[in-house]
């Protein structure tokens, strides 16, 4: 079966894009190519002049832990692990030493310092999506993939969740792709990509 | 549809889905456990009964220390019984330089009068029936005999005096016993070469027995007419009274065993409870389903218990065939012990597994599956409606009367089970909050030392109660594998460290007065320092404080036993070394020949103290004397040693033989052989052998213990398994998570690794600090030893369980490690 076709497209640096598409148009699918999460039956994927579709598994593993961060719309946080240190995670993972000092720095600006040593299940749908903020962050990735982040948050929650998420972005000038169904998110962003059963239907800038 | 088919389907898809696969196994890991302990005892237990009737080899058995009243015989001849006479008493058997203690068995024409010897010509040959007995100047001995002394059938046997030639190898007399350990290989020889061996002299220690055997009726006649007559020191015994001794400790052995097996029960019953809740769990969304599609409570019901009937009856013919199959390693390590041939095992030990089987799943796995009957069928709708909960009232209610059931079953004894049940709950109380501890200690240490050390310990943390229970579990199987191994041999070094390096290698035994001036200058002759001897007095004890022994009432086994068989008495104008006054004073200056020193202990089960008098018979003669102090033994000096000293005096008189203890180096044992050469008559004793021998029995049956409780182990795997199994979802997510932020494989793995051996640690842990408490406590209490447990056991203990627990987890939750991180996207 073919979910993505014929689909060709480049980011540049900075730019926020949000992909949009019916339920099965292939909006994750290519969310997983872009990040690397899966490979291409056919194409090719290139993320700052490196092809990805070249490497391995391991490979891509490197290239993400220095280069890009994550948000989920279910959060995603690892429930054995506390606030804090969920959010040392990917800096451990891309060896860096002062993890634990950054990751406090990266609750402190999404508010929660107050909450490092919690476990995800001491905290509210809105906090556990603002620790995935920080960690999205914290490494101060170039390219931050986010699928859905607000769809498991109540329309106010999810509001301050998504104003917050485009400050950080703005004050890290982070390159944003985010998959969402929800139209005034798509509106912030800089351009929009539309799928339909898996071919690109629309891309333009907002 | 009708339940019995629908259950047969789903069960099978759940076979081939692996969803049962655990809990398969945890329930086989439990019946093979228990039925190789019955499919053993079965067979000692038909061997035993085989043999019951052959086990005196006669119909009545009349034992003494003296020889058999010629009266007994010609009467018994008179009535037209068959008869026979044993004569049995240890001795050091040789060839060239090398000795042995051999058990010697002189007998006469006619022996066995029922049953038959089997012989073989040679070892290693087969054996066949006999129906005669070794003619003069010939011996039949058991193969362990020839082993230890080089021997080949034809060679030449120094038994005492004489020179005997080995002509066959014994294999089976009738009675010889089942289930006891024979220290000493046992030596057929014929009664009528007994006077020119000079081995037996009066005063010897020896065991007469005169056998009958005839029809029923005239046995139970001259039994009540034997009975009548019967002086001090005979024994009657007929074939009731051995049968009794016999079944009595295969009894005992099986209880013990089947309690050890019951651990591993346990420990696989609480992976069933794991396994069945998340079978449960699989199943709400498929039963919400059913529901939905028109299924009646009543159908969802039936399908569970048609499901877990099934299982039972599976799990419990395939976990028979595992357990009869792990029966031939019990047999095989305890082959020496048992002797003889075992019979097969019947089919009895089969229905025992199918009802272990049931009892486990009834107990641990019915609650989930019946609840699954009240499954709301909206939850087809609406997927975050909570599953129904077994209430842990119930849970744990079912349980605990499935395994006080067991245990009842088992120990067929109330108080017993009281104690039994007391001391699990207590146990299991201790191990958890041990277990307890040491997760929550582990979770303190997983500060900065890396991702994977981090997620791994933080994962033993959250699964707290998976975690204790796994850290439980094999911290019970890996102390009890300690204590048999580690600690065992740490309490019998301790011990043999702590005697002196000269403490006694030899008894010597049986020395007439006349003989005495030769061996002390044989001694001499040969530069070694003559010993100690003490005078040895047999007697028997028939008045306490004036009232025969018949009629004193006394329950204490040990003292009981003193009573009814003969007693060594000696006597020493000094108190020998190894002894302690405890009260009274070690004979008053003024007075002569009647006064007694008994040792503390005995003293304290006859109820006797200072003041009381002794009535004993000596050679048919009465001696008396009046108890003037007590004293404390130390037994393990290996001095000669007696309950009862007297004054010197009138005990002078008697009958009586020298005894003494004596340390000769190794390569001075020529002495010893020189010694028996030149007075056949005197026993020597081989400490040394006697306690390698020890050890050897104590090795092989520790080792089938530690066979039981590697059961015990693999169920503690089981549970590891059943963890992770239950686990495996959660596991699955997590690692695609890490993976999704750029973890390499390497890395979660590590993470895994770092859980599993952290896991494996503080069951190591766990495990020698048990046992070092268990040897602590036994050393104290039993061996009266200071304790220092060996390092080796708090390295071993941690590695073991690290390496153990770490490969087995690692093993099984290697393929979560693959999932692609994609799946973080579809969660």
């Amino acid at each position: 079966m073919t979910i993505l076709d014929d689909v060709s497209l480049a980011i540049p640096a900075g730019q926020t894009v949000a992909i949009l598409g019916a339920s099965g148009a292939g909006k994750s699918t290519l969310l997983a190519l872009l990040a690397g999460l899966d490979e291409p039956s056919s194409g090719q994927v290139w993320l700052n002049d490196i092809e990805m579709t070249a490497l391995d598994e391991d490979g891509r593993a490197a290239l993400r832990a220095e280069h890009v961060g994550f948000m989920f719309q279910s959060f995603h946080l690892l429930p054995a692990l506390t606030a804090l240190e969920n959010v040392m995670l990917p800096l451990e993972l891309a060896g860096r030493r002062d993890a634990r000092a950054a990751a406090r720095a990266a609750l402190a600006d999404v508010g929660l310092e107050a909450r490092v040593s919690h476990y995800p299940r001491q905290l509210s749908g809105g906090e556990k999506q603002r620790v995935a903020i920080a960690r999205a962050f914290v490494t101060g990735p170039a390219l931050l993939f986010a699928d859905e982040p607000t769809g498991n948050l109540d329309a106010r929650t999810g509001e301050r969740v998504m104003k917050l998420l485009f400050d950080m972005n703005r004050q890290h000038a982070t390159t944003l792709v985010l998959v969402t169904h929800d139209e005034a998110l798509a509106q912030r962003c800089d351009r929009r990509i539309e799928l339909d059963a898996g071919r690109l239907s629309d891309d333009r800038m907002n | 549809m009708p339940a019995l088919l629908y259950a047969l389907r789903t069960l099978s898809r759940d076979w081939k889905s692996g969803e049962i696969g655990v809990l398969v196994v945890a329930l086989l890991v439990a019946v093979g456990s228990l039925t190789a302990i019955a499919f053993f005892t079965d067979r000692v237990g038909q061997a035993v009964a085989r043999q019951a009737t052959e086990v005196l080899a006669a119909d009545l058995r009349l034992r003494s220390a003296e020889p058999t009243n010629p009266a007994y015989l010609a009467e018994a001849e008179a009535r037209g019984l068959a008869t026979a006479r044993v004569l049995a008493f240890p001795s050091v058997v040789s060839h060239g330089d090398d000795s042995q203690l051999g058990a010697i068995r002189a007998v006469t024409a006619g022996y066995p009068l029922r049953g038959t010897l089997r012989v073989a010509n040679d070892l290693f040959t087969p054996a066949y029936a006999v129906e005669e007995v070794p003619p003069r100047g010939e011996v039949w001995a058991e193969s362990g005999l020839l082993a230890r002394l080089g021997l080949e059938v034809g060679a030449p046997l120094q038994v005492g005096a004489l020179e005997l030639t080995i002509t066959r190898v014994l294999e089976y007399r009738p009675d010889q016993t089942v289930g006891f350990v024979a220290l000493a290989p046992t030596i057929l020889m014929n009664l009528d070469d007994i006077p020119d061996s000079g081995l037996v002299v009066p005063g010897s220690r020896v065991t007469w027995s005169a056998l009958f055997a005839g029809a029923d009726a005239e046995i139970t006649r001259f039994a009540a007419w034997l009975s009548e007559r019967l002086e001090e020191g005979e024994r009657l015994q007929d074939i009731g009274d051995a049968g009794e001794q016999v079944t009595g400790a295969i009894d005992r052995a099986q209880r013990f065993l089947t309690l050890a097996s019951l651990v591993s029960v346990l420990l696989a019953a609480v992976a069933v409870a794991m396994a069945a809740r998340r079978y449960a769990a699989r199943h709400v969304d498929s039963v919400a389903l059913m529901k939905c599609l028109g299924a009646p409570q009543r159908f969802v019901l039936q399908v569970g218990l048609w499901q877990l009937a099934l299982l039972a009856i599976l799990a419990g013919l395939a976990g028979s065939a595992i357990g009869w199959l792990a029966q031939f390693g019990i047999a095989w390590l305890l082959a020496e012990l048992v002797g003889g041939q075992l019979p097969p095992p019947g089919p009895l030990p089969a229905l025992m597994g199918l009802v272990t089987s049931l009892a486990v799943l009834t107990g641990f796995a019915l609650p989930p599956i019946l609840q699954l009957r009240s499954v709301a069928p909206v939850r087809v709708l609406r997927r975050d409606l909570p599953p129904p909960r077994v209430t842990a009232a119930v849970a744990a209610g079912a349980a605990i009367a499935v395994v006080v059931l067991m245990l009842a079953w088992v120990l067929r004894d109330f108080r017993l089970l009281a104690v039994v049940v007391g001391g699990i709950a207590g146990l299991l109380a201790v191990l958890l909050a041990a277990g307890w501890g040491l997760v929550r200690l582990s979770g303190s240490v997983r500060g900065g030392a890396g991702v994977a050390w981090r997620y791994g310990l933080a994962n033993i943390n959250r699964r707290g109660g998976e975690s204790i229970t796994q850290v439980v579990a094999f911290g019970l199987g890996l102390m009890v594998l300690l204590l048999l191994t580690v600690v065992r041999n740490d309490l019998l070094d301790g011990w043999r460290a702590s005697l002196p390096e000269d403490a006694p290698n030899n008894f010597i035994i049986n020395i007439q007065p006349e003989e005495l001036p030769d061996v002390e200058a044989l001694f001499a002759e040969q530069g070694v320092t003559p010993p100690v001897f003490s005078p040895l007095v047999r007697a028997r004890i028939t008045h306490l404080n004036g009232v025969p022994v018949r009629e004193a009432d006394v329950t204490d086994p040990d003292a009981r036993g003193l009573l009814t068989r003969e007693a060594n008495l000696s006597f020493s104008p000094v108190l020998p070394a190894s002894n302690t006054l405890v009260s009274g004073r070690f004979w008053a200056p003024d007075s002569r020949g009647e006064e007694i020193s008994i040792e503390e202990g005995i003293a304290e089960s006859l109820g006797l103290s200072l003041g009381d008098t002794l009535g004993f018979t000596v050679a048919g003669e009465p001696l008396a004397g009046r108890i003037t102090s007590t004293r404390a033994v130390a037994w393990d000096s290996f001095d000669p040693n007696f309950f009862v000293l007297f004054q010197p005096g009138e005990i002078d008189e008697f009958p009586k033989t020298y005894i003494t203890s004596i340390y000769v180096p190794r390569d001075e044992r020529g002495v010893l052989l020189e010694l028996v050469r030149r007075h056949p008559s005197v026993s020597v004793i081989d400490l040394e052998s006697i306690i390698a021998q020890v050890r050897q029995v104590m090795d092989r049956a520790s080792l089938a213990v530690q066979y039981v409780f590697g059961f015990t182990l693999l169920a503690g795997v089981v549970v590891l398994l059943a963890a992770v199994q239950a686990t495996r979802d959660e596991r699955r997510y997590e690692s695609a998570l890490l993976r999704t932020f750029g973890a390499r494989r390497s890395v979660v793995l590590r993470g895994v690794i770092t859980e599993f051996v952290a896991l494996g640690l503080l069951a190591g842990v766990l495990a020698a600090a048990g046992a070092v408490v268990v040897g602590d406590v036994l050393a104290r209490q039993v061996f009266r030893l200071a304790y220092a447990p060996d390092p080796l056991l708090l390295v071993a203990g941690p590695l073991l369980g690290a390496l153990l627990v770490g490969l087995a987890g690692t093993l099984a939750t290697r393929s979560v490690v693959r999932t692609p991180p994609v799946r973080t996207l579809r969660a």
